[in-house]
Order: structure tokens, then C-alpha cells, then sequence
């Protein structure tokens, strides 16, 4: 999967996470997750390990990815990603 | 040692004192003993009017280590703590303990006198999210900060564990003898319940008003007898401050199906009855229980004895619509409920203690049938933290809500499963505020847990339709949703101590490892 533009799904209401993808200069995935840091504390791990292997699961590469979380659960965060990635790829 | 609820305490802990094990729910009951009180009589054509702040601070001596007592109704819209404190951190007087009722975001400017050690304890029955809590948690203050229900707070104040030197009482309207109501002037708020026993403990008391009228204040709430002086200012606040909760019924399906499924548990439980008495708390669902046991009232064209609380609009409406034959008000929660109060004789105001006061010959909790609460976690053995969020961070306080799940015969915890990312049932607490032997049943969007000690309602309800499950499997259902969250890691410094409401611990608040900070060298 190339990432050819900058997209987003999802949106910063409760319960719901924004994913921004974009083009990276430089190799790999950069992620930048933020969230209220009681959520951070708890599930900062499980929800960068659930966006990690989505992309990866889609085999996009050189790509930012940025998460702003309001709580979401994984099946969320999982179709966010993988709707802005397919949105960022053609 | 371990306490009743499982908690580890050490036997004395610095700032506080000598630890008295939580030792379950009504160990306390028994012979008691008040506090003798120590006041200064007045003559007649002595006069209690004063110019300031700053002379009424010369005029009770006030000086460095002393306990200054502040019990507001005014919430979010308290201006008396601020006014004071400023004047007070001017003349330089320090080392001070704070015994409020509620800390709101209002009151950040707290945080600059515990750091310059002009505050060193702090003591209150509810500390909202915000700079304050915040510094508490990460152990700012110098002393460990106490937190008391809204019973436990009158019964420490009477029992003399917590002696007051001089309250300050924010007067919505005083005549310049030191009568005081809360139901006329400009910031007025309706009942002065939780600063009765302050008034009638304190070394010395200060009204401060700003709608001073001539004499006498009719009708009086708190009396000349108790009152040493009294001061005007600009204002004592901004009533509409007091609405800083969530004080309308929510629209949140989840919210509202959790409302139905509580009303039609104590439906089928058999406390929609004549002659019943209720309460629930302030937030959304909450409210929309009571909508919902007032759609059911209706229906069976039953009337009850009373509603209690924090009093809202919407209980006022049901007393008037004789669903009730009358109200007992703690705290009036917007303008409906003080003009009711005002008005009406059937709208009764109550102390703290009469309230919640365990060291009584009986509190009105004890008269109590139906009692909704909410809770930020509760665990498996059903006792319900309202104090700190998942993370430690000091987020509320009892309030009455360990009063009144230990006198009602039905204590109802309404809450999401899952809040956001965070799953409310959990296998322990962060911290205990209300011990599980005092709640009935936790009702939630994805079923109902009926604690096993009630063995009764189980029976009861063995045919039901509802959805029953045993509450560990609603902990599995949030952690399946959630995953498990990874544990908090805390030090082992007391940053607060929680009493239940007989003055026992049921828990202490530690410092979590990684908020920053630290404490100021003095």
C-alpha cells in the first residue's frame, strides 16, 4: 500500500479516535498517539500495538501516522486506520 | 495491618495521626461523646459589625497552625475562600488547615499558598477534578489532605477530631448580629445544612455576607447565638456556580437504558410503594432514574413519604405533583429547589448531620428506601471508589454517597460498563470511598449484579426478565472490550487519607510514581 496523500478518519467526538496519515520522507511508521493521559497510562501500549499492526497488516510503509484518542476501543481505532490509510493510498 | 476492605495501612501515619482501622460499616455504633465548646459570651451593646476581612483576622486572633473552616453551598461559585485566603496569605499568617465542605476549580489559587506553606492540611468532603486535586495527588500539601462524607465531616467537628478555631461562613444574606439565611440576596443558595456544626463548634465564628439587612434576617437558618462577627463584602459568590455538575437528565441512550433498567429493578424488587422514601444523586443517569421511578410512581398512583438530596428542580416538581409529601434538602442544586425551599414548609432543610451523621440518634439516611448512586470504579466485591480516577488522581470525594448506601435499604450503583476506554468494573478499586456491604446492586447498560449478601432480592427477583449476571461477569465483559489495563504504579507517600463516615480509614490515597513533582522544602 503507497501512501500518496494526507487523509484522515474518524473524528475527536467520545468514544472516537482522529486518524491523520500523511507521506513520510523517512522510512518506516512514525506514529504520534495522544490521549488523556489516564487512558495513556492504562492503554497507551495495547492502542499503539493495535494501530502498529493494522498498517502493517495493510503493508503501508513510509508513513506518519497521528492519533488524537477520546477513548476509543480497538475496533475503532483498527477501521479508523485502516479507512484514512485507503484513503491516503490512491 | 489490613482494614475491612482488604487495605493495607500503616499504624500512624505522619501529618495525621494514629490510624483507626475501617472495621466495617456499623462498628462504630454506639455510646459516643461530643465536644465541650469553648466560646466567648457577648454582653448586650456589644456589636459584631466589622469593617473587613483583615479586622475580623486581628479581631479572632488568628494565627500561625490553626484549622480555618470554610462551608460553602455556593460550589463553583464560591468567592468566600479566595477573599479570605488572600487576605490572610498578606498578613503573612501561616501553616494553616483548611477544613472546606467542596474544593472547585475555583479555588486554584490554593495551590500557591500549599506550595508557600501558608496551607499545610487541607480537609473536605468533595475536591472537583482540577489544579487543587491535582496538587494534592502529586503531594504538594504538607500535611496529608483528609476526606470526609458529608456525614463524617459534622461527626469529626462535634466529636472534636476536627476542631475548628474560626469559621468563616459565607452569608447570602446576615443582619449585623449574626443571623444568617441562605435564601434571600444576591448570591443566595437555599440551605446552609453543611455549615451548621461549624457554627455551632468553632471557637469563633464569621459571617460574611454581602446583603446585610436590618435586623432580624427572617427567616433564620444559622442564629446570633452562634455567631461572633460579622463582615460585608462585594459578593460571596455567583449562585449559578452551584450548577457545575451535570444536572440535567441525560440523552445518552446508554445512560437511559441503564435508567430503565434500574427502575424496573426496584419496581420488581417492591419499593415502589406507598409511603417510600428516595434519593439519587445529581449526575445524568442519576436524573434519569429518578425520571423513570417517577414514570412508575405515577402508574401506581403511589405516594411517597420523601425525597432527600442534593435537591434539583425535578424533585420539587414530583413533591408538588404529590408524589412526595415532602422534601429534605441538603444542598439546593439550582433555583427551583431555593425558591421551593424558601416557600414551601414541606421543603425541609436538614444539617450534616442530621444528614448523614453516624454519632446521632439517627440520621435521616437511616430513614432512606431507595438510594441511586454512580460510581467511578466499583470492584467484584462491590465496593465503589468515587474519590480518584483509574490513574490515582484525587477526582471527587464521598460526598453523602457512603452515608446514604450504609442507611438505605436499596443502594443502587448506576453506571456505564465502560467509560470511554475505561472499564468501571474491575476486580479492586484504586480506592474505596463506600464499602461493599453497604451496596445492594450495580446496574449497567450490559446487566444487573445483585450483591450476593442480598440474598433476598436474589430470591426475589429469580424469575425476573431482567438481565442478572454475577458481577464478575461484567468485569469480564468491560475488560473484553477494554483489554486489561496495565497497572498504575504508585509510591508509597500518603498523599490523602479517606475516612469513612464513623471516622474509621477505608483507604489512603497515594502518590502515583510518575505525576512529577514534589513536595516544596520548607
Amino acid at each position: 500500500m503507497l501512501i500518496t496523500k494526507t487523509a484522515q478518519a474518524g473524528s475527536t467526538v467520545k468514544s472516537d479516535v482522529l486518524i491523520t496519515v500523511s507521506p513520510s520522507e523517512t522510512p518506516g511508521i512514525h506514529l504520534e498517539l495522544k490521549s488523556k493521559d489516564v487512558i495513556l497510562k492504562q492503554f497507551g501500549k495495547q492502542i499503539e500495538k493495535v494501530i502498529m499492526d493494522k498498517v502493517k497488516e495493510l503493508g503501508a510503509d513510509n508513513v506518519n501516522i497521528r492519533a488524537e484518542d477520546k477513548g476509543a476501543l480497538d475496533y475503532t481505532i483498527r477501521a479508523r486506520v485502516q479507512a484514512a490509510l485507503e484513503r491516503a493510498s490512491n | 495491618m489490613k482494614n475491612a476492605v482488604g487495605v493495607e495501612l500503616p499504624e500512624f501515619i505522619e501529618g495525621y495521626g494514629v490510624v483507626k482501622p475501617f472495621a466495617g460499616a456499623f462498628a462504630g455504633y454506639g455510646q459516643v461523646q461530643k465536644a465541650a465548646v469553648r466560646l466567648e459570651s457577648v454582653q448586650p451593646g456589644k456589636t459584631k459589625l466589622l469593617r473587613s476581612i483583615d479586622e475580623a483576622i486581628e479581631k479572632v486572633n488568628l494565627r500561625d497552625g490553626m484549622t480555618i473552616s470554610f462551608p460553602s453551598h455556593l460550589r463553583n461559585g464560591d468567592h468566600v475562600i479566595n477573599q479570605v485566603m488572600a487576605v490572610i496569605a498578606a498578613k503573612g499568617i501561616k501553616d494553616l488547615h483548611i477544613a472546606a465542605t467542596h474544593i472547585f476549580p475555583i479555588h486554584e489559587l490554593l495551590v500557591d499558598y500549599i506550595k508557600r506553606g501558608i496551607v499545610t492540611g487541607l480537609s473536605a468532603s468533595y475536591i472537583s477534578p482540577g489544579a487543587v486535586a491535582k496538587a494534592i495527588t502529586k503531594g504538594y500539601l504538607k500535611n496529608p489532605a483528609v476526606l470526609r462524607s458529608h456525614g463524617g465531616r459534622p461527626r469529626a467537628i462535634e466529636s472534636g477530631e476536627l476542631h475548628i478555631d474560626v469559621a468563616f461562613i459565607g452569608a447570602p444574606t446576615a443582619d449585623a448580629y449574626g443571623n444568617i439565611n441562605g435564601v434571600q440576596g444576591k448570591a443566595a443558595c437555599g440551605t446552609l445544612s453543611y455549615g451548621i456544626a461549624d457554627a455551632q463548634y468553632a471557637d469563633k465564628v464569621v459571617a460574611i455576607t454581602d446583603n446585610l439587612v436590618p435586623y432580624p434576617a427572617c427567616p433564620i437558618e444559622i442564629s446570633q447565638e452562634y455567631v461572633d462577627y460579622v463582615v460585608t463584602v462585594d459578593s460571596i459568590g455567583d449562585p449559578h456556580g452551584i450548577v457545575s455538575g451535570t444536572l440535567s437528565v441525560t440523552k445518552d441512550p446508554v445512560g437511559l437504558r441503564i435508567a430503565s433498567l434500574a427502575a424496573q429493578f426496584i419496581d420488581e424488587a417492591g419499593y415502589i410503594k406507598d409511603g417510600m422514601s428516595f434519593q439519587s444523586g445529581a449526575g445524568g443517569t442519576s436524573l434519569a432514574v429518578t425520571a423513570e421511578v417517577r414514570k412508575r410512581m405515577k402508574e401506581k398512583n403511589v405516594i411517597g413519604s420523601f425525597a432527600a438530596g442534593g435537591v434539583t428542580g425535578f424533585i420539587v416538581d414530583m413533591m408538588n405533583e404529590g408524589l412526595f409529601r415532602s422534601v429534605f434538602d441538603v444542598q439546593c442544586f439550582d433555583l427551583k429547589a431555593i425558591a421551593s425551599y424558601r416557600d414551601n414548609p414541606r421543603h425541609q432543610g436538614m444539617s450534616g448531620s442530621l444528614y448523614g451523621n453516624p454519632n446521632t440518634k439517627g440520621a435521616l439516611v437511616n430513614n432512606l428506601d431507595i438510594m441511586i448512586l454512580g460510581a467511578t470504579e466499583i470492584d467484584t466485591e462491590f465496593n465503589v471508589n468515587v474519590i480518584t480516577g483509574s490513574d490515582g488522581v484525587i477526582m471527587g470525594g464521598s460526598g453523602g454517597h457512603n452515608d446514604t448506601a450504609a442507611g438505605s435499604k436499596l443502594s443502587v450503583i448506576v453506571t456505564n460498563l465502560i467509560k470511554g476506554r475505561l472499564p468501571i468494573v474491575k476486580s479492586k478499586v484504586t480506592t474505596v470511598a463506600t464499602p461493599g456491604e453497604t451496596v445492594d446492586v450495580l446496574v449497567t447498560e450490559h446487566g444487573i449484579a445483585i450483591n450476593p449478601r442480598r440474598s433476598d432480592l436474589i430470591v426475589k427477583l429469580k424469575d425476573s426478565s431482567l438481565p442478572l449476571v454475577p458481577i464478575e461477569k461484567l468485569k469480564e465483559m468491560a475488560e473484553r472490550l477494554t483489554g486489561i489495563p496495565e497497572p498504575i504504579p504508585f509510591s508509597d507517600e500518603i498523599v490523602a487519607v479517606v475516612e469513612y463516615r464513623d471516622g474509621s480509614i477505608i483507604d489512603v490515597v497515594k502518590k502515583p510514581l510518575d505525576t512529577g513533582g514534589c513536595k516544596p522544602r520548607n
